[in-house]
């Protein structure tokens, strides 16, 4: 069965990219506009493994993995975080709240797939 | 870097979608950055314009989008420095954060249309806002694109030693995965370190125990196996050896994306240049569901339709009446449906007025505060577009002209700070916007004396309040005593009227001298189809828009009086003028029906009645607009027409014109105003028949005005 991955993201445009990359890869992907959506998604489907932006209105991502590690079905569902070039606070961030990894933006579909194969059981 | 998997895809296509956001972002971030206030730094507001900065520059940093990237980093660096609170936010740092969102929306633009910016374009600022983010003057330098590291050619044996920390699950990282990982560079064999298993009934399963060492014949390189443990590297200890010398570090390759004049900058120029700019609509998507359900619908009610009497004894007659009254109430919803899709709240038009009243009241030395309301009110896309436009010159106006100096205010007793109200509400099938101050007024005396100054009236008229006030819609009309920057550039209000109109709408003054304006736009809900009333005269049929109707009535013969130049009726203690719409459309034939006639009360965009005189009254239903003008001349009186349910063609008429004819016929037949011409012709106890014979006039119809 295709692992499934959902994306986070309050950029439509960013969402979509993830989404058509993961798609074509054979993925199958759930979308969210923040983290509260995230969660209420995570609260109706399997997800293999997320993706989350940082800076979202209602939740930012943060909080959401903090939310997402804090439910033991999910302990073991590698988070990944969207950060740019050179924010190494926001990686150390991520980490403290509990993501697995994290993808550089701007990325390139051959490294969002290295980086979701790589994290994804 | 895996191989096995499909390669560059393709993400342009994804542009349209990113200017769409673009668009959707940047007039609520224009919004929120005119509120930055310094004396009230609102953290949510810091973020969500810290949001807006940081998607769009994502977004431009996927298509390569240089200039945009660039500009929006620092930008995006400022405000957060503003959000930390390592940076003040002072009227300065407002003023350099209301620049850039200008900036960045421009070069959004530049990158939509693929026009070329200009050299330096934005470097003023984008200078001020580095001098803010770094004032020692090191300039804050975009991160450079990592270069993807040097694939070494030459096989290579390694050896390395992986211990996990304890904690390594804690974030969902797994031993087994970097095993598989290290597996794709190349020939990898693996032991595991047990040593540090405890008993049984002591081991966690939610800890990691087991310790690793790999040799690894692989082409790659130190930094390609190091990036498999980039996740784990603070949960594990690590040693990379290399067993066969490493070849030299290879020099770092300069970032593409910063070279200039370099074969990568010409073709991500010709790339943005490339962007075509459609336009869309995003639609929410239980809209397109209820669209396809009544699509759906429609085909079922279609089967039914044609559908043959298969069986004896079936009603094929009910049977047709039954769909084709399911067929006329999905038809409505279906079109309901699809004027949904093409509805905007008006807050993407309101939103866009915060900036231009604190800018302009700064200007000016007044105090003003924009309140809305009404914001979600939907309206068409294309008559929101329109209406940026005639709301910006109308609060420009208002700012200008209405508004007056702050010690002024308070001399009349007014709070210092004016307050405009822009509201929107939704009225039948209209909608109301309205724009209201409490500033001085329309000063009708000023008003009049410029309009005889200028010829638009003779000096002899004799004019009412609010004949007066309409003299500010005419052309070539400015009460500005000289011509300002700020609203005198040449266009009056005549051009807003007129662009209210070419949307079919309609534009009312109010106002009271001391107390203040309101101007209200009222504009149909949809352009494309009309609530109207289809009429007959002569044989000929007409079209009456619902929306200006107030009443139908078939008056008692005592009602109507003959004054010089016309008739009029006398309803609800009020003279209305009666065109007869077969003398004005000059429609030859009898009327069929006896007398009396139908009227037909309409009132018209400034306030004006009148009593449209027709045969008979054929129904109330809908009607597809068509304009007129790609076939023919403009006709007066005519707004454009429509397609009957029999194939015939309808006239819509155009109430404003009418009326204007109908008075221009007047005018010519008498010298003074029709309003002395009741007093003069009329008695006491004329009035006072026509009083009663009002009172006893039968209503037809009556439409909600």
């Amino acid at each position: 069965m295709a692992k499934r991955v959902l994306t986070v993201d309050d950029s439509k445009t960013m969402r979509d990219m993830v989404a058509f990359t993961l798609k074509n890869a054979g993925f199958d992907v759930v979308e969210a506009e923040d983290g509260q959506k995230g969660l209420g998604v995570l609260g109706s489907a399997n997800v293999d493994v997320i993706i989350t932006d940082v800076n979202m209105p209602n939740m930012d991502g943060m909080t959401f993995i903090r939310h997402v590690r804090a439910q033991p079905q999910f302990k073991s569902t590698p988070i990944l975080v969207l950060t740019t070039e050179g924010s190494e606070d926001t990686r150390q961030k991520g980490r403290d709240a509990g993501a697995t990894g994290w993808i550089v933006k701007p990325f390139s579909p051959e490294k969002l797939l290295q980086v979701v194969n790589k994290v994804c059981p | 870097m895996s191989s096995d998997r499909p390669s560059a895809l393709d993400l342009d296509q994804f542009r349209a979608t990113f200017f769409d956001e673009c668009a959707e972002v940047l007039p609520d971030l224009d919004s929120r950055l005119s509120t930055l206030d310094a004396n009230a730094v609102d953290g949510e507001n810091l973020n969500a314009i810290f949001r807006a900065v940081h998607s769009i520059k994502a977004g431009a940093a996927a298509f390569n989008f240089r200039s945009l990237v660039t500009f929006a980093h620092g930008f995006e660096a400022l405000l957060d420095r503003l959000r930390d609170d390592r940076l003040e936010l002072s009227a300065d740092v407002a003023s350099v954060c209301v620049r850039s969102g200008d900036v960045l929306a421009s070069l959004v633009e530049a990158a939509q249309k693929g026009t070329d910016i200009p050299e330096g374009f934005g470097a003023d600022v984008l200078a001020e806002v580095e001098a803010l983010i770094n004032p020692e003057g090191t300039p804050a330098a975009i991160p450079e694109e990592k270069a993807s590291a040097p694939t070494v050619s030459e096989m290579q044996s390694w050896r390395i030693n992986f211990t996990p920390h304890r904690e390594l699950f804690r974030h969902a990282n797994e031993p087994l995965l970097i095993i598989r990982e290290l597996k794709r560079l190349g020939e990898l064999e693996v032991c595991c370190d047990r040593t540090g298993l405890p008993e049984l009934a002591t081991l966690d399963p939610e800890e990691a125990y087991l310790g690793f060492s790999f040799s690894l014949r692989s082409k790659a390189s130190r930094a390609d196996i190091q990036e498999v443990f980039e996740f784990v590297d603070q949960d594990c200890d690590l040693v990379i050896e290399a067993f066969s010398p490493e070849p030299p570090k290879e020099a770092k390759v300069p970032s593409r994306a910063l070279l200039p004049g370099s074969a990568a900058t010409a073709k991500s120029a010709s790339s943005e240049r490339k962007a075509k700019s459609p336009s869309f609509v995003r639609v929410d998507l239980a809209r397109v569901d209820r669209l396809i359900n009544m699509v759906g619908e429609l085909v079922i009610t279609q089967a039914m339709l044609t559908q043959q009497p298969s069986e004896v004894g079936t009603n094929l007659r009910d049977q047709r009446v039954q769909g084709a009254d399911e067929l006329a109430a999905h038809i409505r919803e279906l079109q309901e449906c699809v004027m949904a899709i093409r509805m905007q709240p008006a807050r993407t038009v309101f939103a866009r007025m915060n900036r231009l009243v604190r800018e302009l009241s700064n200007k000016l030395g007044k105090k003003v505060r924009l309140v809305t309301s009404g914001d979600e009110t939907e309206v068409d896309k294309t008559i929101v577009e329109e209406l940026v436009d005639p709301i910006t010159h109308m609060i420009r106006n208002a700012i200008d002209h209405g508004i007056e100096m702050p010690e002024q205010r308070l001399a009349a007793g007014k709070p210092e700070e004016a307050v405009i109200h822009l509201s929107a509400t939704q009225r039948a099938g209209n909608i109301l916007i309205t724009i209201e101050d409490d500033g001085a007024g329309i000063d009708a005396e000023k008003v009049l004396a410029k309009a005889i100054s200028k010829g638009l009236v003779r000096p002899d008229a004799d004019l009412s309040e609010e004949e007066i006030h309409e003299l500010i819609f005419a052309p070539g009309f400015s009460t500005a005593d000289k011509v300002t920057e700020v609203s005198g550039r040449g266009v009056g209000m005549d051009v807003v009227r007129r662009n209210i109109a070419s949307i079919g709408g309609r534009i009312h003054t109010n106002s009271q001298k001391g107390q203040g304006s309101s101007f209200t736009v009222v504009i149909p809900l949809t352009l494309a189809v009309l609530d109207g009333m289809h009429v007959a005269v002569r044989g000929e049929k007409y079209i009456i828009p619902l929306a200006s109707i107030v009443e139908s009535l078939r008056p008692d013969r005592r009602q109507i009086r003959s004054v010089a130049g016309g008739d009029v009726i006398f309803i609800r203690g009020e003279y209305i003028r009666l065109i007869y719409l077969h003398q004005l459309f000059n429609v030859a034939g009898e009327s069929e029906n006896s007398h009396p006639a139908l009227v037909v009360v309409v009132e018209t965009e400034n306030g004006t009645k009148a009593g449209l005189v027709v045969d008979e009254l054929i129904g109330q239903q809908q009607f597809v607009f068509k304009n007129l003008n790609e076939n023919a001349d403009p006709v007066p009186g005519i707004a454009g027409a429509t397609i009957l349910g029999n194939g015939r063609v309808a006239l819509i008429l155009n109430l404003e014109d009418i009326c204007s004819i109908a008075s221009a016929s007047l005018k010519r037949n008498s010298k003074s105003g029709l309003e002395h011409q009741h007093e003069a012709v009329l008695d006491a106890g004329e009035m006072s028949a026509l009083a009663q014979a009002s009172a006893s006039a039968e209503p037809v119809l009556q439409t909600q005005a």
